[in-house]
């Protein structure tokens, strides 16, 4: 079933645009890859799905609530309980411990400190990297660092999940861990996941995989139109 | 792949049956085809020729082609040579894939170029994700996962090169009919 739906954004900036009437549906549990060159528009598709930029024109619905006009405020506090968002670099907070970064969203959501603590630990064991707890982000590998994020990400179980790029800075074998984990993890609740990559590799992860060209689904990626026309000269 | 040189390998920890050879080539090579008996006995047949394999007794109760063969000196000679032997990269330019979008921009023109490229990069992606699937599978082992990561490297290359040569079969066109 449809949660997340999209219809007809389009974003510019200043005279350039970046979306330009894109139309998309996003199922429950659904992993669905976001591909295509640089400047295609990826990010800003991924910005205007989870609240993060208003699209110019367009609407965005959650649930079959309209989101795209919702205030800031009231767009920021469905980030921090129904979606989540993961970002290339994980963007912790550098003066805070891993467990600590990790029970943030809870925390801001009204969650205990006791409960958000025990939550937290339990999503780093769960990614494999209890021994961050008390770690903080400048004496974590870029892995450490990533997977901690993605247990920020999860540790209010999102009903969606929007990642950039999330293992852009990773070596090969490192991101591919990092994506088998979030994958699986989003699969055990059933959270969607809308991932931004270029990576065919990384896109090969996904249930579906959506190729993006100059701000529109160009639907002949998947070859669904290819034209196999043209006869023998 | 050098299937007399993967059987002295298989042979290198002691002697095997044809049989014995077939199923540990097909256990440690899972992503290869697998291994017909007729191509062991075969392969057998040659390096037993070449003096680099030497029946090692026969199992009379399971019948007459339950020969046994181990390692000759020379059989391991020759697998420690083949072992440090640098392979030439290959530069894959004589590919289907290649050769295909070069007859096709020479007889047709660039829709039928782009249509085989698109359809090939469908065909590459989906066979990309059933790789995926199977190594990321809770029951993965680290065979399975670093013989996945083999063919998934290679198809990773020609979608890169299928993608980039979509953006460029235009003006390659205008050149090959200059």
């Amino acid at each position: 079933m449809t949660q997340l739906h999209a219809r007809g954004l389009v974003k510019s900036y200043g005279p350039t645009p970046a979306l330009r009437g894109l139309t998309l549906d996003i199922a429950e549990g659904e992993i669905v890859a976001v591909t295509g060159p640089s400047g295609c528009g990826k990010s800003t598709l991924l910005h205007c799905l989870a609240g993060i930029l208003r699209p110019d024109a367009g609407e965005v619905t959650w649930r079959g609530h309209r989101i795209d006009t919702w205030s800031e405020a009231a767009r920021s506090r469905l980030r921090r309980t129904e979606f989540g968002v993961l970002f290339q670099f994980g963007h912790l907070v550098a003066e805070l411990t891993g467990a600590e970064n990790v029970a943030l969203p809870l925390l801001l959501a009204g969650t205990g400190r006791r409960a958000a603590r025990t939550a937290a630990l339990n999503w780093l064991d769960r990614l494999g990297v209890a021994e961050l707890a008390d770690v903080r982000p400048g004496e974590m590998s870029g892995g450490q660092q990533q997977r901690c994020a993605i247990a920020r990400a999860l540790v209010t179980e999102p009903r969606v999940l929007f990642a950039d790029e999330p293992t852009g800075a990773l070596d090969t074998v490192t991101g591919e861990q990092l994506l088998t984990h979030l994958v699986r993890l989003a699969g055990e609740q059933r959270t969607a996941v809308v991932l931004v990559t270029h990576e065919p590799r990384i896109a090969a992860y996904a249930d579906r995989e959506i190729v993006m060209r100059d701000g529109v689904i160009d639907h002949t990626g998947l070859g669904l139109d290819a034209p196999l026309a043209g006869g023998l000269r | 792949m050098s299937t007399p040189h993967v059987l002295l390998g298989l042979l290198a920890s002691g002697t095997k049956h044809g049989y014995e050879l077939k199923r540990a080539h097909d256990q440690r090579l899972p992503q290869a085809r697998p291994l017909a008996f007729g191509q062991v006995y075969a392969t057998l047949g040659r390096l037993l020729r070449d003096g680099l394999v030497t029946p090692a007794g026969q199992d009379r109760l399971a019948g007459p082609d339950r020969m046994a063969y181990a390692l000759t000196e020379q059989g391991r000679a020759t697998l420690d040579q083949w072992l440090g032997t640098v392979e030439p990269p290959i530069p894959y330019v004589n590919s289907t894939l290649f050769a295909k979008v070069v007859v096709a921009l020479l007889v047709a023109d660039t829709d039928r170029a782009r249509g085989y490229l698109i359809a090939q990069r469908r065909a590459h992606t989906e066979r990309l994700r059933e790789l995926t699937a199977l190594k990321t599978a809770p029951s993965a082992t680290v065979a399975d996962i670093v013989g996945a990561d083999y063919a998934i490297t290679h198809l990773d290359a020609d979608l890169r090169w299928l993608q980039t040569t979509l953006e460029r079969v235009a003006d390659w066109h205008r050149e090959v009919h200059s």
